[in-house]
């Protein structure tokens, strides 16, 4: 059972609060798949992403970065139960769309960066380490039902 | 073996020449962000009396820290061979787990974000994250 703090839920609920999910779902998603680049094979359908220009302005990577964040949106009004939130998700991406859980937490370093970038200095040690600590709690889910 | 492109020691050697005069700020704010969020880090700093952010010890290890990695920069060709004393210090004085490598890189390409978000761009992120893990490569060369 994760615990945490009031000040804990409160960063998580005021940086996803300030995010425009438009702007940085499909910002960490085309991160991802620029800095990690075999992470394109899960995305064979969705068109030309020979080079970076091509993956920043493709938009079925824009689509699918927002509605990535939006399923991010369903743990940050789901705290205390991220884990059953996310158990149909989680056999989603196991069993149908068959991405290998590294993954998970490579977008979350990409999706952290842009968070920094927006942010600037008021993205403090602390609101990374509740960032971070919320990411990891949500790729551990996101694994949990793979076999 | 991570290998570095020519175009990714030019955009790296450019980018680095952009962030050099906050290399010193880079380097602590990366180290106590570090500390902050990774706190199994500290295990290596018991002997520091302050591991707050914005520390002293902190600020001088971080600009000691960012030498390394600026020394790593002009000597990008030869990782292996320019890191070498390096290595024989993390390898038989400090120890350092290589596993924290990959860390500190993580948290100094946060700083990069936070302080230059226009130009670390997703380009300039795969080149930098590319040679951040060069180095940690040739720094875990005479581990064993």
């Amino acid at each position: 059972m994760v615990e945490w703090t009031e000040q804990e839920r409160n960063i998580i609920t005021s940086i996803f609060s300030s995010l425009d999910y438009d702007d940085v779902g499909p910002k960490a998603l085309s991160r991802c798949l620029i800095v990690y680049p075999w992470t394109q094979r899960y995305f064979a359908s969705f068109g030309n992403l020979y080079n970076a220009d091509a993956i920043k302005t493709n938009p079925n990577i824009q689509a699918h970065g927002t509605r990535v964040l939006h399923g991010l949106d369903r743990a940050v009004k789901n705290m205390d139960n991220i884990k059953d939130t996310y158990a149909e998700l989680s056999v989603l991406h196991s069993e149908k769309l068959h991405v290998d859980p590294d993954n998970f937490r490579l977008l979350a370093d990409c999706l952290t960066i842009v968070i920094a970038a927006k942010m600037g200095s008021g993205f403090t040690p602390e609101m990374q380490a509740t960032f971070q600590k919320f990411l990891a709690v949500v790729v551990s889910a996101l694994g949990r039902q793979y076999h | 073996m991570t290998s570095l492109t020519a175009k990714d020691k030019n955009t790296v050697k450019a980018f680095w020449a952009k962030i050099s005069p906050n290399a010193t700020a880079i380097g602590a704010d990366a180290l106590g962000r570090m500390l902050v969020v990774y706190p199994q880090t500290k295990t290596y700093f018991a002997h520091w009396k302050d591991l707050s952010p914005g520390s002293a010890p902190i600020k001088k290890h971080g600009a000691t820290v960012m030498g390394g990695v600026a020394d790593a920069v002009a000597k990008i060709d030869n990782l292996t061979a320019g890191l070498l004393n390096l290595s024989e210090l993390h390898a038989f004085t400090l120890r350092v787990d290589p596993a924290n490598f990959k860390i500190l890189a993580h948290n100094i390409l946060v700083v990069l974000a936070i302080t230059f978000p226009n130009d670390f761009t997703p380009e300039v992120h795969v080149a930098m994250d590319k040679f951040l893990s060069a180095v940690a490569l040739a720094l875990s060369e005479k581990y064993r």
